[in-house]
């Protein structure tokens, strides 16, 4: 049997999509950028008052996360059906852990009674990490269909396109926080 | 033709192009009012040509949807609609709705219109899209669940297809947001933001769906692609749709006393709105490039391909023109919003129409899969001389919308008054009356295709 590699991994439709997602985050991050050059003292006031400990552990679980789709799609190709499905239900438990620190995040904001209307600093920071959670949750959803599947048994060496697929999204979820954690929380 | 009773979309379809055509007059006779003030006046005043002319575009699209909907949804799930006489009862209450609705505009007081209608009673009136009569607009309501209903068990009880859940999540969302058109809030920002939820979150976000579920029918039946490519497609297009239609809309938020975010979420998301239509293009020509067949139906494949450009010229190349916040501060409200709305409508939703009709109505009159060629001929002629006419319409508008831009609001304190400038700019509203009047000329032929060529054989597969 010859090994199929296909580039870009899983359907050529999910790149167009993760392109166009980018294009969204990279206005923002753009927007943020241009807009903290006349705001930088009001940008780094408010920057410190972000909880960059859960940020940090935040970073950890999504790498873990997507270290573990990896490791999930390298056993479905090699035809492990139920190792890839045990490295899925762990990716899907780290995202998950970032989604529990995130909402914490969130409340302890709404707490303090900080909106989008706050001041400028926090209509970005707000808008981008809400935008990337809600990125997380639909990531999370696909990672949880896949693992439904694969413990159906529909995947395999030969038919994993659409694992692919899912896991290519997940890594650009994945990208978009680890440029959104130091530009927001620590730069 | 599958299912019998994919015929009660025929009156449907009719009845859409004879709206248009009183669409297009109406257009016309405000075009000249543009230039001759009292042209017409007494009897048409223009605020009334005006309303009759966004009312019937907004109502014969409709007609033209629930046709589309009453002929795909039975072929997409490969069993007879649920209720052929539901369907006709509609149409017939629909078009008595929408008949008296441009009666009332045309022959009675906007005010007397809302007094004897028990406008008091809940109020509604008075909003631009949303003149109908509060009781009319109970009956478009009703009209809109019974469309529902039927659409939802007939695809319930048959096949489920991707293009039938997208054209059904699209025709929900479309029944929705009109219900908005029943909250009127006494403050006026919260009164603004919700009026932009009906006819602006349709055509940048739901409609979008129906749009891409009808072009991807018309492409599947024409082209012979395989279905699962095509759904791939109208799945991406579609999350971006919404992904960036929905708070995109937020451009229409700037200046009407919203928080300051909204200059940001509206201009960033409605930036990538182009995005989805150009999807569509790129769509619609690999589609036809790679096609299994050839269809005899042309025209329908021109439709489709013309509404897949036209859609991201007018929506989303001239949308984008204008939708960055600091851009719309000057030109919001201008005739570079007029020739936008002109060209997006057109090309997407007009088009499209236009599309499923050319691809549908040769079988609905009982031809086996095409007109003859020299219907056909003619339908194209048709197609050229609308286009190409709604494209200098909309260049004549923008340049006429750049000029009173500049003069009205760029130029300080030697910025002039409103109506001087219209003087000014008088030149490009009688050659876009010119380019309005081939529209015409181009729809009288659209509607002679029909006429044409019927004794003739049916056009040939080509080999």
């Amino acid at each position: 049997m010859t090994k199929v590699t296909r580039y870009p991994p899983g359907e050529i439709i999910i790149w167009l999509f993760i392109m166009a997602e980018l294009l969204v985050f990279g206005l923002f991050f753009a927007a943020y950028a241009i807009t903290r050059i006349d705001n930088v003292e009001l940008f780094e006031l408010y920057q410190k008052n972000l909880d960059t400990t859960a940020a940090l552990y935040n970073t950890i679980a999504l790498l873990s996360s997507s270290y573990f789709v990896i490791r999930s799609v390298i056993a479905i190709k090699a035809d492990e059906q139920k190792n890839a499905y045990r490295w899925m239900l762990l990716a899907v438990a780290m995202g998950l852990v970032f989604i529990v620190i995130k909402t914490d995040e969130f409340s302890h904001h709404i707490d303090n009674g900080i909106t989008l209307s706050t001041n400028t600093f926090y209509m970005f920071y707000l808008s981008l990490a809400f935008f990337h959670y809600l990125h997380v949750i639909l990531g999370l959803v696909i990672l949880g269909v896949l693992a439904h599947n694969m413990n159906k048994g529909m995947y395999s060496s030969k038919e994993n396109a659409s694992v692919e697929t899912g896991a290519s999204y997940w890594h650009m979820v994945d990208l978009v926080w680890l440029i959104l954690f130091p530009l927001v929380y620590v730069m | 033709m599958k299912y019998t009773s994919q015929m009660v979309a025929k009156p449907y379809f009719i009845a859409a192009i004879a709206l248009f055509v009183g669409q297009i007059l109406f257009g016309v006779i405000m075009g000249m009012q543009y230039v001759v003030g009292d042209f017409l006046f007494p009897e048409i005043p223009f605020n009334v040509a005006r309303m009759v002319h966004t009312n019937l575009l907004i109502v014969w699209l409709l007609f033209g949807f629930m046709g589309a909907a009453y002929y795909m949804v039975p072929d997409e799930a490969e069993t007879e609609l649920h209720s052929p006489l539901l369907a006709k009862v509609m149409f017939w209450i629909f078009l008595a709705a929408g008949v008296v609705t441009i009666l009332g505009y045309l022959l009675v007081p906007y005010a007397t219109l809302a007094e004897i209608t028990m406008n008091d009673l809940l109020p509604t009136m008075g909003r631009e899209f949303l003149e109908q009569p509060t009781i009319i607009k109970i009956g478009i309501v009703i009209v809109a669940l019974a469309f529902l209903y039927n659409i939802s068990m007939t695809i319930l009880k048959g096949r489920k297809t991707v293009i039938n859940l997208v054209l059904l999540i699209g025709l929900v969302g479309l029944a929705v947001f009109f219900l908005f058109a029943f909250y009127n809030p006494s403050n006026i920002v919260l009164d603004k933001l919700f009026w932009w939820f009906v006819v602006h979150l349709w055509v940048e976000g739901v409609w979008e769906l129906i749009l891409g579920s009808l072009l991807a029918y018309v492409l599947i039946k024409t082209t012979g692609v395989d279905r699962e490519v095509i759904e791939k497609w109208l799945y991406v297009i579609i999350a971006m749709a919404l992904i960036t239609g929905l708070i995109g809309t937020g451009h229409h938020f700037f200046w009407i006393g919203t928080p300051g975010y909204w200059q940001w979420w509206g201009s960033i998301f409605s930036a990538l709105e182009p995005i989805p239509f150009f999807m569509m293009t790129i769509f619609a020509f690999n589609m036809v490039n790679k096609r299994r067949r050839q269809h005899p139906n042309k025209a329908a494949v021109l439709w489709a391909l013309g509404c897949s450009v036209m859609a991201f010229l007018g929506a989303g190349v001239w949308g984008f023109m204008h939708t960055l916040s600091f851009v719309n501060y000057y030109t919001h409200g201008s005739q570079i919003t007029a020739a936008h709305g002109h060209m997006a409508f057109y090309g997407a939703y007009v088009m499209i129409v236009l599309a499923i009709i050319s691809y549908a109505m040769p079988m609905l009159n009982g031809r086996k899969a095409a007109n003859s060629m020299k219907s056909q001929v003619v339908e194209m002629w048709s197609f050229w001389l609308m286009t190409v006419s709604m494209v200098f319409i909309t260049l004549f508008l923008t340049a006429a919308g750049i000029l009173q831009v500049y003069l009205q609001r760029m130029n300080g304190d030697a910025s002039l008054p409103f109506m001087v400038i219209q003087d000014k700019i008088e030149i490009f509203y009688w050659m876009r009356e010119g380019a309005g009047i081939i529209f015409l000329i181009g729809l009288i032929v659209y509607v002679a295709s029909f006429f044409v060529g019927r004794d003739q054989p049916e056009a040939e597969m080509p080999k």
